[in-house]
């Protein structure tokens, strides 16, 4: 996509993150012992850490990669929404009071409470680590993806950008600034989201997507008979379809063949010289457009060509019954030349209102694709009451009252997102705003288009939502090193001033990682990077987490392997899952064909817990009873 | 190395009466998502089906997860509030 910058926008974004820096040099003078640096001291009001818990929560994969999931492939993307909120239950009334009483600064604390045990210091520290680092690929994608349209910027520098900031205000501030950041932001996401939302109904839908400062592409389609000046010079098939490269002008364009007509298709081609042109021209040339229109709307049973006004349910209603024109990708080689062609692809909007575009579970579905399917709803089921960062906010509040209230404002802050997402990615789809090299911006795109100053600020937002999540996971991951594996686990015995040091300095190491790991990753979806993070959380630390607080006879062993056994397999399961194998090692068939492995690894890790348990009952004896 | 928590906790003798609750809801809401995720693969056509309003059973069964969440840990908080406003004030009495 090309994108140029906007004053208005840039100016929006430097005054928010000149206010998250400005409140972490505030937090960052009272934050002086490590008791305020991991968990602010235990003092937040319950109503401000649940906001705050829905802004960890709502990270990049929410409002990047959910809208952008479900503009491109319909009511798949949803099924996220659904699972991440339904995940909020286990932490509800399963985890968060519990924990709360176990634990101190990290969730190695709560399990290892009865035991002392430096087999799950090092396992939970290390699981911590692999976790946060999972969750914060997606988040840095989401940043680079960000800054590209806000600031015109690369990918990397954005990337670059978010490290930066994110490194300077953990290795200040810590948990307490950490916490403030999210809940003003959490608090903006949610209302501008609202807004959005309202523009969205406000502008019903319409065959010719134009917005005031945006005009809509006419797609060109040629025929036989009138082929308006194109001569066709080459054809490839590819997939059971004919295309054809027409040339007009001395420009190459690639068309789709139905029948007798040729309907234009948009392209990207790297030549062999290494220039990259977009629909036949260089970047400069600007001949690259957003995509997204609806192909027919019926409403009401009558065909029309606008709507007008619409309310949210008759807005979907209507979309159910009317067609969508999406754009897939189609590669294929021309000479030298590799190409990638976004086709017009004309889908029911009943299909798009059911699961099954992404996730294959209804036509041409198998065993491993259902199961897949049922794995990934496991994950995100699961995988919310193990993450380490969400974790740690149990511990900023008093009481365990208050671990359960603010859970219970997360869910509803949560759940109100989370059906607003099922529009802002609908009304992209529709709003001719996508950005077919990334699904990730279509949220802002779609504010863009009612307003530069909506996008600036759902952009800035946005930003500050990556700042937050990534500064909740580097504190997560500099309290696995300093506190779990440093002061515990190597039995260093800090003092209070070391350990905040410690925890610095891992923050800037983790930090680092994050960017690196940040540009290999660039163009994934970022939903779908958070599911891999569910996945590695849920059957790493749940297990383990569910047993210590509801099995007697779980022993310190028996944690630590199962910890071990749920990471390893989770990770192995991913890295040699069809998404890896084709994107990282080039190979068109996967070594196995499972992308999510929570099914197997989760239940793998609870059946090692519960056996290694059952022959290591001896050790239970110097076990701590804690009531 | 033990130690305590990053805020000190009273004692709180409604703890095994949430515990149970918590659970008991843990597995309602549980089934009915197991119930959404089982119709997806084995009666995938269903969700297309338009059940309430002119919305299909993937909407309304969607949305209804998310709403039945909210209202869950709305009645489970008030049920515990009142356990411990009980249970602690009788025990600090004796």
């Amino acid at each position: 996509m090309i994108y140029e910058a906007s004053t208005i926008a840039v100016v929006l974004f430097f005054v928010f993150v000149a206010i998250v820096l400005g409140l972490s040099f505030y937090f960052a003078a009272k934050t002086k012992s490590s008791s305020g640096y991991f968990a602010a001291g235990g003092t937040i009001h319950w109503a401000v850490n649940g906001i705050a818990f829905a802004g960890d929560y709502l990270s990049a994969a929410s409002f990047l990669g959910i809208c952008g999931m479900i503009a491109f492939k319909g009511y798949d993307g949803f099924l996220y929404s659904i699972g991440y909120l339904a995940g909020w239950i286990v932490a509800l009334f399963l985890v968060a009071e519990p924990l709360k009483r176990l634990g101190k600064f990290t969730f190695a604390d709560a399990l290892d409470a009865k035991f002392n045990s430096k087999g799950i210091q090092l396992a939970a520290a290390i699981s911590t680590l692999v976790v946060s680092l999972f969750y914060l690929i997606p988040q840095m994608v989401g940043a680079g993806a960000l800054v590209t349209p806000l600031l015109g910027f690369p990918h990397w520098v954005g990337v670059m950008i978010v490290g930066a900031i994110v490194i300077f205000i953990v290795a200040t501030a810590g948990m307490t600034s950490t916490t403030y950041v999210q809940f003003i932001k959490g608090g903006l996401l949610i209302i501008f989201s609202t807004i959005l939302t309202f523009y969205i109904m406000n502008n019903g839908l319409s065959l010719k997507p134009d917005h005031d400062d945006q005009t809509y592409h006419e797609y060109i389609t040629l025929s036989d008979d009138n082929m308006q000046g194109f001569t066709i010079v080459g054809e490839i098939d590819k997939d059971e379809m004919h295309f054809v490269k027409a040339e007009k002008d001395g420009v190459f364009r690639w068309f789709l063949q139905e029948g007798d007509i040729y309907k234009e298709a948009l392209s990207i081609t790297d030549t062999e010289s290494g220039d990259r042109l977009y629909n036949g021209k260089p970047k400069e040339d600007r001949a690259f457009y957003q995509v997204g229109h609806l192909a027919k709307i019926v409403i009401d049973g009558k065909e029309v060509t606008e709507t007008g006004p619409l309310g949210p349910m008759k807005y979907l209603s209507t979309i159910g019954q009317s067609e969508i024109v999406s754009f897939p990708e189609v590669k294929f080689e021309d000479g030298g030349n590799n190409v990638k062609c976004y086709i017009q692809k004309t889908v029911p909007g009943a299909k798009v209102l059911m699961p099954g575009l992404k996730f294959k579970i209804g036509e041409g579905a198998d065993f491993w694709s259902r199961l897949n399917f049922i794995s990934l709803m496991l994950a995100l089921f699961l995988g919310t009451a193990s993450l380490p960062h969400i974790l740690i906010r149990y511990y900023t509040v008093p009481s365990q009252r208050a671990a359960r209230k603010s859970t219970i404002v997360a869910i509803a802050a949560i759940g109100f997102f989370y059906v607003l997402t099922l529009f802002m990615g609908l009304g992209a789809s529709v709003n001719g705003v996508l950005d077919v090299e990334s699904s990730n911006m279509s949220g802002p795109l779609l504010a863009k288009a009612f307003g530069v100053g909506l996008f600036a600020i759902i952009s800035a937002i946005a930003f500050a939502t990556v700042l937050g999540t990534v500064s909740g996971l580097i504190v997560a991951s500099s309290g696995a090193i300093a506190h779990d594996f440093i002061d515990r686990y190597l039995g260093k015995n800090l003092t209070d001033k070391a350990k905040v040091r410690a925890g610095k300095i891992a923050a800037f190491c983790v930090g680092i990682v994050a960017i690196v790991l940040g540009i290999i990753f660039k163009g994934m979806n970022v939903s779908f990077l958070v599911g891999w993070a569910f996945a590695v959380a849920a059957s790493a630390n749940l297990p383990a987490i569910l047993m210590v607080l509801f099995w007697k006879k779980t022993t310190a062993k028996g944690v630590a392997w199962s910890i071990i056994v749920g990471a390893v397999l989770a990770l192995g399961i991913i890295l040699t899952g069809p998404t890896n194998c084709a994107k990282f090692y080039g190979m068109e068939t996967a070594i196995q064909p499972l992308d999510n492995p929570a099914i197997i690894s989760f239940t793998a890790a609870l059946i090692t817990l519960v056996i290694v348990s059952l022959v290591s009952q001896k050790d239970n004896a110097t076990k701590i009873d804690i009531k | 190395m033990q130690h305590g928590e990053a805020a000190k906790l009273g004692t709180d003798h409604a703890q095994k009466k949430k515990q149970k609750l918590g659970v008991w809801l843990f597995w309602v809401y549980t089934i009915v998502y197991a119930i959404f995720v089982a119709i997806g693969v084995t009666n995938y056509e269903m969700m297309g089906k338009i059940v309430m309003g002119s919305q299909n059973l993937a909407v309304v069964f969607g949305f209804g997860l998310i709403v039945f969440a909210i209202i869950l840990g709305i009645v489970y908080n008030q049920i515990c509030t009142g356990y411990e406003n009980k249970l602690n004030k009788e025990e600090d009495k004796k």
